[in-house]
């Protein structure tokens, strides 16, 4: 293992990792809801197929309407920073509906269970987040040292 | 009323957040993953960031019955550990390792317009409900 110095960049990762327990804390305190993305996006989506009532769903929509006009706000007072993806379209629908599947299976991901799961001390939560980063580990490293 | 503006507000915070950190980057995250090769450290420090803040607030959310709006607390009470939770978070993985995309920053990838995102929030929608329709209805 190499430590690429020139990426890393303690700061911004440390003050947006604030931003995020901050919005954490404000969900939680203020709603009495767990932050976990996955719930939020699936449960007004399945309430919508089953023509369910929407009207439990709006904070969940409201929330979801936050994180799609972020970056809008960003752009306002500065450019966004660089994104890049280094797949191709096929390779990106497969892994969607993997992320799909697999953070509905386990009721949750990196919010559900990452932060709002570890920062309760919850081990259901630390089992997953063990599975998900080994699984990630485990496939860029197939992916970028013996593909 | 309140819960909506409350709601909105920390979808927008935490949106800021993952755009500020990096996790909106999936090449920064791929970094991150990517143990043997220049490993960037920085999406650590995300976590760990996240985690001091939530720890504060969880333990302050458990002492109270009611949140701020009027909303009962509702903590997850869920302590089963079974094949679901590790196949679940195995698959999930493997997708955020192919692409370097979670859920949250593949959304404020979207609302930016990122060509990427197109592809990627849909396809993750389908995997959901796949999984609703045909694995098993979640508790």
């Amino acid at each position: 293992m190499t430590i690429a110095w020139n990426l890393f960049a303690p700061w911004s990762a440390l003050l947006g990792g604030l931003l995020i327990g901050l919005a954490t804390a404000l969900y939680l305190l203020g709603n009495g809801r767990v932050a976990g993305i996955t719930g939020i996006v699936a449960s007004p989506m399945r309430a919508l197929l089953s023509r369910a009532s929407m009207v439990p769903e709006q904070p969940r929509l409201a929330f979801i309407a936050g994180l799609l006009l972020a970056p809008w706000l960003w752009r306002l007072f500065a450019p966004l920073p660089a994104a890049a993806v280094d797949v191709g379209p096929l390779a990106l629908a497969g892994a969607g509906l993997l992320v799909g599947l697999g953070t509905r299976m386990a009721n949750g991901c990196t919010s559900g269970h990452g932060v709002c799961g570890l920062s309760r001390f919850s081990p259901r939560s630390l089992v997953n987040v063990l599975a998900f980063m080994g699984a990630g580990f485990a496939t860029v490293y197939l992916l970028r040292h013996l593909g | 009323m309140l819960r909506l503006v409350i709601a909105g507000l920390s979808g927008l915070v935490f949106g800021l957040g993952l755009i500020a950190s990096g996790m909106s980057n999936p090449a920064k995250v791929k970094g991150f993953l990517d143990l043997a090769g220049a490993w960037d450290p920085s999406l650590a420090l995300v976590m760990g960031g996240a985690i001091a803040v939530g720890v504060l607030a969880f333990a302050a959310g458990k002492r109270r019955a009611r949140a701020w709006s009027g909303e009962r607390m509702e903590i997850p009470s869920i302590r089963v550990i079974d094949w679901r939770l590790i196949l679940g978070g195995l698959l999930f993985g493997i997708g955020w390792g192919i692409a370097g995309f979670c859920p949250g920053p593949a959304l404020v990838a979207l609302g930016s317009g990122m060509d990427a995102a197109l592809i990627f929030v849909p396809a993750m929608l389908a995997g959901m409900l796949l999984h609703d329709q045909f694995v098993a209805r979640p508790r």
